[in-house]
């Protein structure tokens, strides 16, 4: 697959735009999780403006593709994205965590049109990715369904349920995202409880693995092209991120998983996005 | 004679009638198809079964996205195994975005028998009539639980079913009216109102016949839904009889007992209260009926706690 120039230029420039207001929004809401956010911003990007096949003005629509944010923290990845793509205004962005807001502080698919799946406690995304596969299957639907999990959250065993279930399952119409930034809220994956190798152990649950640099636009639209021609396994997009990428007083930082920027800080990281 | 038939049994019957009926239904076990009777939908239905292995927690949330997807899912295991290893998940998963996936588990309580404590959910009621969004039912016989998965497919929202596991009398007719929420008289009675739920409705049927045989006439109700509550009848029965006993197969910690007396003093209903059910400790190994009788759930011992009870007031 080739993709123009333009369009990665185009999709950088989105990705910026994505990064401005995860700054902005956690600033504004005085907590949140600005460096799983970041790292993730061009996955999100690459999905909601290039790959998935989804109506902002129908978001139930039945024959659209599905993201599952299954590390649910960032959540405001996929607000910023869902705003910009037109399934809300961009004022609620500057609600988030507010008192009686449509956007809760991790992903709540009743409150906020867009999100197809609820969560937040790390570790069930991946199941309900299943459920979503299994129902395509059954329905002969050509969907595809996609899920975001962060290095650390494969840590939770019933990723490995899942994963086990989706070999089992031959869902190759399911791709997941390891957000491989290197860091959880104690520290790094590798001190706290290593998952390493991650490509490995996919690799021996039944998954067809694609290693990638998860900021590169070309290399994220490369390695989803490729999950679809792989029939009868699911693939798992491995992708090598730096926490907090873009703000350089948040790239990796352990201090900015779980910390809103004050707004001096958000101002400062404005300037260089 | 009493006719005789398990609850479960009847389970894996009613999924595989409501499965003919109705092409969006699909069933999820994890490793114990033989022992919940989804077998037999699996034996019927090979596309629209999944046996997720021994995962609960995996298995709630492959329903939670099934349901995502207009799919009607039943998952099954052990009600320890449902309610408890994967309550995190039926609360985030499932009742927080008000999923439509119906959880019908087998093996509630003690009458699980020779497998022992750890096999014996006694909390499972509390845990799941805590959770927003839930129903919770617990079917009194075998043709009450087919009417259950029948009601249960036909609302909206995550539903609690909770199935025993060994062969008990069949109290209920086929013509009876059944619908969720709503507590039936099965005898009526001027001195003592008797709440039961699952099996032990038909321990409180006898318990009554032996209580009008000395000469107290006792009020039975079926509480087959524990969430929501009929609160409704339950103020109107006690206000007869101002004396309650609820009888359950599960801890008195938050289940049916908890569940009535918060209606009656909340109401500040005046009235006598006693729960029968397993007083805060585990079960054990053994023989189902001998079990029951060793934890105060025989008709024997409501006979015996509505006598004290009528007894006091004197």
């Amino acid at each position: 697959m080739s993709v123009s120039r333009q369009t990665i230029e185009e999709l950088q420039s989105k990705a910026r735009i994505i990064r401005r207001h995860i700054v902005e929004m956690i600033a504004e809401a005085g907590s949140g999780h600005p460096g799983g956010s970041l790292s993730s911003a061009d996955i999100v990007t690459a999905l909601y403006f290039h790959v998935m096949n989804v109506d902002p003005k129908n978001p139930k629509w039945p024959e659209r593709d599905r993201l599952v944010l299954s590390k649910g923290h960032a959540a405001p990845v996929v607000y910023a994205a869902l705003a910009e793509k037109g399934f809300f205004p961009k004022e609620e962005l500057l609600k988030l965590r507010k008192t009686g807001a449509m956007l809760q502080g991790h992903p709540d698919m009743k409150a906020t049109p867009g999100l197809d799946m609820t969560t937040g406690s790390l570790g069930q995304g991946l199941s309900a990715a299943n459920g979503m596969a299994l129902a395509a299957k059954l329905d002969n639907k050509d969907y595809r369904v996609y899920v975001i999990m962060g290095d650390g959250e494969i840590q939770e065993g019933q990723i490995w349920e899942a994963a086990m279930t989706a070999a089992h399952y031959k869902l190759d119409n399911l791709t997941a995202f390891v957000d491989h930034n290197g860091l959880q809220i104690d520290g790094p994956i590798t001190k706290v409880m290593s998952p390493e190798s991650i490509q490995e152990k996919f690799k021996a649950f039944g998954w067809n693995v694609i290693d990638i640099d998860g900021h590169d636009i070309q290399q994220i639209l490369e390695a989803v092209e490729e999950a679809k021609t792989v029939k009868g396994k699911p693939t798992v997009i491995v992708s090598k991120t730096v926490k907090g990428k873009g703000v350089p007083f948040m790239e990796n930082q352990v201090g900015w998983h779980g910390k809103a920027p004050t707004l001096d800080q958000a101002k400062e990281a404005l300037e260089i996005l | 004679m009493t006719n005789m038939k398990s609850p479960r049994i009847a389970y894996g019957e009613a999924l595989v009638e409501l499965g003919e009926k109705n092409e969006l239904v699909v069933a999820l076990d994890a490793d114990l198809a033989h022992a919940t009777q989804t077998a037999l939908f699996g034996e019927r239905f090979k596309d629209r079964f999944f046996n997720l292995g021994i995962a609960e927690q995996n298995m709630m949330g492959v329903a939670a996205g099934l349901s995502l997807c207009g799919f009607i899912p039943f998952a099954s295991t052990f009600a320890i195994f449902g309610a408890g290893r994967a309550f995190e998940q039926i609360r985030n998963s499932i009742c927080y975005p008000k999923l439509n996936v119906k959880i019908a588990v087998t093996h509630g309580g003690v009458t699980v028998g020779e497998d022992g404590a750890s096999h014996q959910a006694i909390e499972d009621i509390s845990l799941m009539r805590s959770l927003p969004n839930m129903t919770v039912i617990v079917p009194c016989d075998a043709i009450e639980t087919k009417k259950a998965v029948f009601a249960a497919a036909d609302i909206e929202g995550p539903v609690y079913i909770r199935i025993a596991r060994p062969v008990a009398p069949i109290i209920t007719k086929e013509e009876d009216n059944f619908e969720i929420g709503k507590a039936k008289v099965l005898k009526e009675g001027k001195d003592v109102s008797i709440f039961a739920t699952g099996l032990m409705v038909a321990k409180a049927l006898e318990a009554a016949v032996t209580l009008g045989d000395r000469g107290i006439d006792a009020t039975v109700i079926n509480i087959h839904t524990i969430k929501p509550l009929d609160e409704d009848l339950i103020l109107k029965e006690v206000a007869k009889t101002s004396k309650v006993i609820t009888v359950e197969e599960h801890t008195i910690l938050g289940g049916l007992g908890s569940a009535v007396a918060e209606v009656l003093v909340e109401k500040g209903m005046k009235a006598q209260m006693k729960r029968i059910g397993i007083n805060d400790t585990f079960g054990q190994s053994g023989d189902p009926e001998q079990l029951l009788e060793h934890y105060g759930l025989s008709a024997q011992n409501i006979v015996k706690v509505a006598e004290e009870m009528v007894e006091n007031l004197k």
